[in-house]
C-alpha cells in the first residue's frame, strides 16, 4: 500500500478580498482562511493517483502545521477524500520559519508515518511564495525531491515527474520515497482542484475526526521554540513610503483625459511612435 | 580571514544569466561597505565563457568546477557541492537568484548548513554591525521586512530577476579564477534526469514594451478587463495584470506583473484599477513614466504615478481610447 502525505497550508484569502466600493480600501475584516491553491493542487494529485487502479491501494494523510483555525482545510481535505487529517498545533510552533516548519512536519512523518512512500506539497503557498518548506522538507527527512512538477506517473519503486522550470521541459524519475511539490501555476489543467459540495465539507466537519497533536505528541523536545531556534530574525517591519509628487487630477472624465493628452502628449506619442495632436484646438499645419 | 560574498552562477537561460550578473552588480555594492571580496560560484560542464562574463561583470574570484558529470542541472548533486564549498571557505553572505532552479537548490542548501534563508529580497544592505540587511515583503502585502541572520553563517537571500541593475561589462577587469575538482564522494544522484529541452521561449514582449497597460481588480468583470486590449491595440502596447486578475482567470498567467511575474520596463505605463501592492510596484521601478487610474486618490499606485487620474477605471479607460482615436495623425 502506498501511504501519501499531503502537506497543506491555510492562508488568508487577502488577495481575494472584496474591497470597499465607495472607499476603494479593502475590507480586511473580512479576511479568513482557505486552502493555499497550490496545496490543493497537490491534494488533487494524490487524489487522481488514489483513483488511478492500477496505483494499487493508496492511504492519503493531509497534514497542517497552523493555529487551531487550520483544522478548517484538514476538514476540507478529508470531505475531499483524504483518509487521514492531521493538525500540528502548539503555541511552541508559532512564527516558524520555513526551517522549522520543515522540522515541524519532518518530525510528524518521521515519528508517526514511517510508511509514508510519497509526500506531496505545494510548490508555493499564495502568502508568502518562498518555495522553501518542500526542498527543505525533503532534506530534513534526507530523501530525494522533485520540484514543480505538472504530471505525476507512478511506476514499480519510483515516479516520473514533468515539470517545466525556467523554460525547461524535464522529465526527471527518482525513487520513493521521495518527495513532489505540484507546481502552483499549472497551464496543463491536470492538477486542477476538485471543489465539493458544501454538504460534503459538512459532511466531513460531522465526522470530527481531525487528530491534533501538539509538540509533546510529536515528539519534539520540551524546549523546542520556532520563533527562537529560527535562523533569520525580523529587525523591522514598516510600510513602503513611495511618494512621487506626481500631478492629481480629478472632475470629470473628459477633462482629465483632454489634460493629460494636451500636458502630455509628447511623452505618450513619442512612446507610441506615433504623431498626436496635443490640443484640441491645434491646427494642421 | 577575508571576508566573501557568493554570488551562485544561475546560467542556463537568459534570465537566469542576467539575474546573475544582477546580483554581482549589488554585491559590489555590499563588498564596498564591508571589505569583502565578491565571488562567483560555477558549476557546469565547459564554462569558461561564463567565467570571464562575471568576471567582467564585478567577480573577483570565481570558483569553478568543470565536469562533464555537470551537463545538466541537477539540485541535488548542486546542493551537495555548494554546501561543502561554503563549508571550505565560509562566506560571509551567499546570494542565489530567485529562478526556479535557483528556488529550489537555495533552500536545500540553507537546510544543509543550518542557516537562514530570506525569499524574493527587493533590497539588500549592511548595518552598522556589518551584518546583511535582507529587505523583503512581508506578511501578504504592504509591509516590508528587514530580516538578518544574527547567529548562523552564511547570510543567504534569493532575489529575483530585474531587481537589480547589473554593471557594464568591464573587459579589463580581473579575476582570479579557482579550479576546484568534483569531490571523489559525490553522492550518486537520486534523482535522474530522462530529458531536458530548452522549450520555445514564450512571448515575453510585455518586458520589452515600450508601452504597458496594467489592469487591477479596480476593472470590475473579465468582460470590462477586455478594454483594455482595445486601448492596447491602438496603442501598440502590450496588457499586464495583477495577481488577483490573473487568478480571477481574467487573462493569462504570463500577463502577470510583479514578484511572482514579469519585470516590466515600459516609456509609458497605464495603470487601470490597481492599488499597488509592494509585490506589484517591485517590477515597475524601470517604468519612465506613469498614468495610474484609480476611484482612490490614495492608493499607493496614484502616488507612483507621474500623472494620477481620480476616476472610475472603465469609463477612463474609454475616455484615454476616444481621444488617442480622435488625436491620431495618420
Ligand atoms: C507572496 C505574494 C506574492 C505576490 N505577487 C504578486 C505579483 O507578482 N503581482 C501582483 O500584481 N500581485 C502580487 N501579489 C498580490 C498583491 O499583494 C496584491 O494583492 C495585488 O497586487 C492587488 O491587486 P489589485 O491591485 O488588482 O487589487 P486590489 O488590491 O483589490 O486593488 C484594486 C484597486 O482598484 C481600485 N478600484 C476599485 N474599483 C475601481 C473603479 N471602479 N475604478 C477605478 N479603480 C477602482 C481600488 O481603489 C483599488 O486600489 C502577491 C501577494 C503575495 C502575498
Amino acid at each position: 500500500m502506498l501511504h501519501i502525505i499531503v502537506c497543506i497550508k491555510q492562508v488568508p484569502m487577502v488577495s481575494e478580498l472584496p474591497w470597499d466600493p465607495r472607499t476603494g480600501t479593502l475590507k480586511r475584516e473580512t479576511a479568513q482562511g482557505m486552502m493555499d491553491p497550490a496545496a490543493r493542487r497537490a491534494l488533487e494529485a494524490a487524489l487522481q493517483i488514489k483513483a488511478d487502479r492500477t496505483s494499487g491501494p493508496v492511504r492519503i494523510t493531509a497534514v497542517s502545521m497552523g493555529p487551531p483555525m487550520a483544522e478548517e482545510v484538514l476538514y476540507e481535505a478529508r470531505a475531499l477524500g483524504a483518509d487521514r487529517g492531521v493538525l500540528l498545533t502548539d503555541p511552541c510552533m508559532a512564527g516558524a520559519d520555513t526551517c522549522m516548519t520543515a522540522v515541524i512536519l519532518g518530525k510528524f512523518i518521521k515519528n508517526h508515518c514511517p510508511d509514508a512512500g510519497l509526500i506531496l506539497c505545494g510548490s508555493m503557498s499564495s502568502d508568502s511564495e518562498t518555495a522553501q518548506v518542500g526542498p527543505q522538507l525533503a532534506e530534513d527527512l534526507d530523501i530525494p525531491a522533485i520540484g514543480y512538477a505538472r504530471r505525476l506517473e507512478l511506476l514499480d519503486g519510483c515516479i516520473r515527474v514533468e515539470r517545466h522550470v525556467d523554460d525547461f521541459l524535464e522529465l526527471m524519475e527518482m525513487d520513493l520515497p521521495g518527495l513532489v511539490t505540484i507546481d502552483h501555476a499549472g497551464e496543463s489543467d491536470r492538477y486542477t482542484p476538485r471543489y465539493v459540495a458544501l454538504g460534503g465539507v459538512e459532511a466531513a466537519f460531522n465526522t470530527g475526526n481531525i487528530q491534533v497533536m501538539n509538540r509533546r505528541a510529536l515528539g519534539l523536545d520540551h524546549a523546542f521554540n520556532a520563533l527562537k531556534h529560527s535562523p533569520t530574525k525580523i529587525m523591522d517591519v514598516y510600510s513602503p513610503v513611495t511618494e512621487k509628487k506626481g500631478r492629481v487630477l480629478t472632475g470629470a472624465v473628459k477633462k482629465m483625459v483632454d489634460t493629460l493628452f494636451d500636458d502630455y502628449g509628447k511623452i505618450i506619442s513619442s512612446a507610441m511612435g506615433k504623431d498626436l495632436k496635443t490640443h484640441d484646438h491645434e491646427e494642421d499645419k | 580571514m577575508e571576508k566573501q560574498i557568493w554570488v551562485w552562477a544561475d546560467y542556463r537561460n537568459y534570465f537566469q544569466s542576467r539575474v546573475t550578473l544582477q546580483i554581482l552588480a549589488r554585491a559590489t555594492d555590499l563588498a564596498k561597505k564591508t571589505n569583502a571580496v565578491v565571488c562567483a560560484v560555477v558549476f557546469g560542464d565547459r564554462v569558461d565563457e561564463y567565467v570571464a562574463e562575471y568576471i567582467a561583470h564585478g567577480a573577483q574570484k570565481v570558483y569553478v568546477t568543470d565536469d562533464p558529470v555537470l551537463n545538466i542541472y541537477n539540485v541535488e548533486s548542486y546542493a551537495f557541492l555548494l554546501s561543502a564549498l561554503v563549508r571550505r571557505f565560509q562566506p560571509e553572505t551567499l546570494l542565489v537568484g530567485a529562478t526556479r532552479f535557483g528556488q529550489e537548490i537555495a533552500p536545500r542548501v540553507a537546510k544543509q548548513l543550518n542557516t537562514g534563508l530570506t525569499a524574493d529580497c527587493i533590497d539588500l544592505d549592511i548595518d552598522d554591525k556589518g551584518r546583511l540587511v535582507q529587505i523583503a515583503p512581508s506578511f501578504g502585502g504592504n509591509l516590508i521586512a528587514k530580516i538578518i541572520t544574527p547567529n548562523t553563517r552564511p547570510q543567504m537571500a534569493t532575489i529575483r530577476p530585474g531587481t537589480f541593475q547589473e554593471l557594464p561589462h568591464d573587459d579589463d577587469a580581473k579575476g582570479e579564477i579557482i579550479p576546484i575538482s568534483l569531490p571523489g564522494h559525490m553522492p550518486a544522484p537520486r534523482v535522474r534526469c530522462l530529458k531536458s529541452e530548452l522549450h520555445p521561449v514564450r512571448a515575453r514582449k510585455i518586458e520589452i514594451a515600450d508601452i504597458v497597460i496594467t489592469g487591477g481588480r479596480g476593472m470590475g468583470s473579465k468582460g470590462k478587463f477586455k478594454k483594455l486590449f482595445d486601448l492596447a491595440a491602438l496603442l501598440n502596447a502590450e496588457v499586464g495584470a495583477t495577481r488577483p486578475v490573473v487568478y480571477a482567470d481574467w487573462i493569462s498567467s504570463d500577463a502577470m506583473v510583479g514578484q511572482a511575474g514579469k519585470h516590466i520596463r515600459p516609456k509609458l505605463l497605464f495603470s487601470f484599477g490597481v492599488s499597488g501592492a509592494i509585490q506589484h510596484t517591485a517590477a515597475l521601478a524601470d517604468a519612465k513614466f506613469i498614468v495610474a487610474v484609480n476611484k482612490n486618490p490614495n492608493a499607493t499606485m496614484m502616488k507612483l504615478a507621474d500623472v494620477a487620474l481620480v476616476a472610475d477605471a472603465n469609463q477612463a479607460c474609454s475616455g484615454i481610447i476616444r481621444a488617442v482615436k480622435d488625436r491620431i495623425r495618420d
